[in-house]
């Protein structure tokens, strides 16, 4: 077992990119993602990580680096927040068909405006078609988890796609926690060197990001949406290997309490350890509550999630995104796709909450399933609303 | 691939769409944008090479006689060569198409 040890959730993930030996960190600071980008930079500068290092203008220059370091065969890191990823997120589009397997930690802030530095998903959300691979966490020990699994899964040769790992802006990536170090050696053998399958080299040229014509375009984009799709095989396999090296298994659809629940909450994030208590909390007064949590959000894993919730009288979901002008909260939406057309399914009942970083207790998600239930009760089956705003 | 990539398939698709061979531009006929073709008066032309030197697409080569000669299957018809030549050898006329 590897040594455990008190930290802030920011330096354990640059440590786990260092242990990962990536060979080009590429980022450019923004709030709170900051800790992270400091933290590699000082490594490199120490020595204690042999990487390159780039000072970068901007964020859009941040993950352009990445992916012309990825296409030589490099392995490449970028982190960002909030406005860092919306000026980034013309090359998302760009690095996922291009198959290049970049792993950006995402420190989920809100998008201005109001200009705001808290927590929440709207930046991610905003790139969600962007094609990468999009795992969510809950806590400390899952963010240095993941950078390993990122870039295993994403290296892997039927994937070779982009992956991007949500962790929640200070509500995780400024707290100390205690995190289980992996010895190196073991990181190596999960982790062995990335063998490109075609990269930039003079010694034979090949044309990458280049021109389609309307007659091969769909087509190119068919074989993107297949290879993301059929990542999720690989993605079970790559976790079941990590838990038998650590212990520490993962899932796409993770569960609470659930099997018996006539109510389920569904959270994705740090969400998830809170409401847990909340879930306690309420099956001690004898409440029929359990929780599922979304750990992968691309591929979806629209199966498992069926398999998680059907059973169930109702869902109450919690989203950290508005879809302005849309049917509610983005993971909502595709709740209510993963159900349609299963006979019976749960009512789905969606709450916003904790946007920009306001504060949600356990007591608060008590009182969602309160409302959702009574809601539903009185017959409002399409029940939507942003928690906690004063009217 | 010997077949035109308006045929392949999604599965026939290099990773990440990469191109493996270099220079596989020189296969795509741009040709077909144009509605005006260079025709050279050899009596007037002087060897000069301008229409060559200025040619965007680099359509033009040199011919065993010693003329440069607008290659149609990439010459888009843009016109540069014939306002460029000294002589006013090169003249854009409608290019009819072949029944």
């Amino acid at each position: 077992m590897g040594k455990r040890v008190g930290m802030e959730v920011s330096i354990a993930a640059a440590e786990a990119v260092k242990q990962a030996n990536v060979d080009v960190v590429s980022a450019y600071p923004i709030t709170p993602q900051t800790h992270i980008v400091e933290h590699l930079s000082e490594l490199v500068a120490n020595g204690e990580m042999d990487a390159e290092f780039f000072c970068v203008e901007s964020e859009h220059s941040a993950l352009s680096v990445c992916v012309g370091s990825e296409a030589t065969g490099a392995r490449s890191f970028t982190c960002t927040s909030s406005q860092g990823l919306a000026l980034m997120s013309e090359i998302t589009y760009i690095a996922s068909p291009l198959r290049l397997p970049i792993v950006m930690i995402i420190s989920n802030r809100t998008l201005s405006a109001p200009l705001s530095i808290w927590n929440d998903h709207s930046d991610v959300m905003s790139i969600r078609d962007c094609g990468w691979i999009q795992f969510f966490t809950e806590n400390g020990q899952e963010v240095y988890d993941h950078v390993f699994i990122a870039y295993r899964v994403g290296e892997e040769r039927e994937v070779l796609l982009p992956v991007i790992v949500n962790m929640d802006g200070f509500i995780l990536s400024h707290v100390i926690e205690p995190i289980e170090l992996i010895e190196q050696e073991k990181v190596d053998q999960f982790l062995p060197p990335y063998q490109p399958l075609h990269r930039l080299h003079p010694d034979r040229p090949v044309t990458m990001g280049a021109f389609a014509l309307p007659s091969i375009f769909a087509e190119a984009k068919k074989a993107q949406e297949v290879v993301l799709q059929s990542s999720m095989s690989k993605i079970i396999e790559v976790w079941k290997e990590f838990g038998d090296l650590t212990g520490r298994y993962y899932n796409p659809i993770e569960t609470y309490r659930s099997e018996d629940a006539d109510t389920l909450l569904v959270t994705m994030g740090c969400f998830g350890e809170t409401a847990s208590v909340a879930v306690d909390q309420m099956r001690e007064e004898g409440r029929s509550v359990g929780l599922v949590k979304i750990r992968l959000w691309r591929p979806f894993p629209f199966e498992e999630f069926k398999k998680a919730t059907l059973h169930a009288k109702q869902l109450v979901v919690i989203d950290r995104a508005v879809s302005v002008g849309g049917p509610g909260g983005p993971v909502a939406s595709e709740v209510k796709s993963a159900l349609y057309g299963v006979d019976g399914h749960p009512i789905v009942y969606n709450f916003v909450a904790g946007i920009s970083g306001r504060d949600v207790a356990p007591a608060d998600f008590i009182k969602m399933v309160d409302k959702a239930e009574i809601e539903i009760e009185e017959g409002n089956k399409e029940g939507y609303e942003i928690y906690g705003v004063r009217e | 691939m010997t077949k035109p990539e308006s045929e392949w398939t999604w599965k026939e698709l290099p990773v990440g769409n990469v191109i493996l061979e270099p220079g596989n531009a020189s296969q795509y006929r741009t040709g077909d944008w144009k509605s005006l073709k260079p025709v050279l008066n050899k009596d007037l032309c002087i060897h000069c090479g301008l229409c060559y030197i200025f040619c965007p697409d680099m359509a033009y080569n040199l011919n065993a006689e010693g003329y440069f000669i607008a290659d149609l299957f990439y010459c888009k018809g843009c016109g540069i060569c014939a306002k460029e030549c000294p002589t006013q050898a090169i003249t854009m006329v409608v290019e009819e198409e072949e029944k």
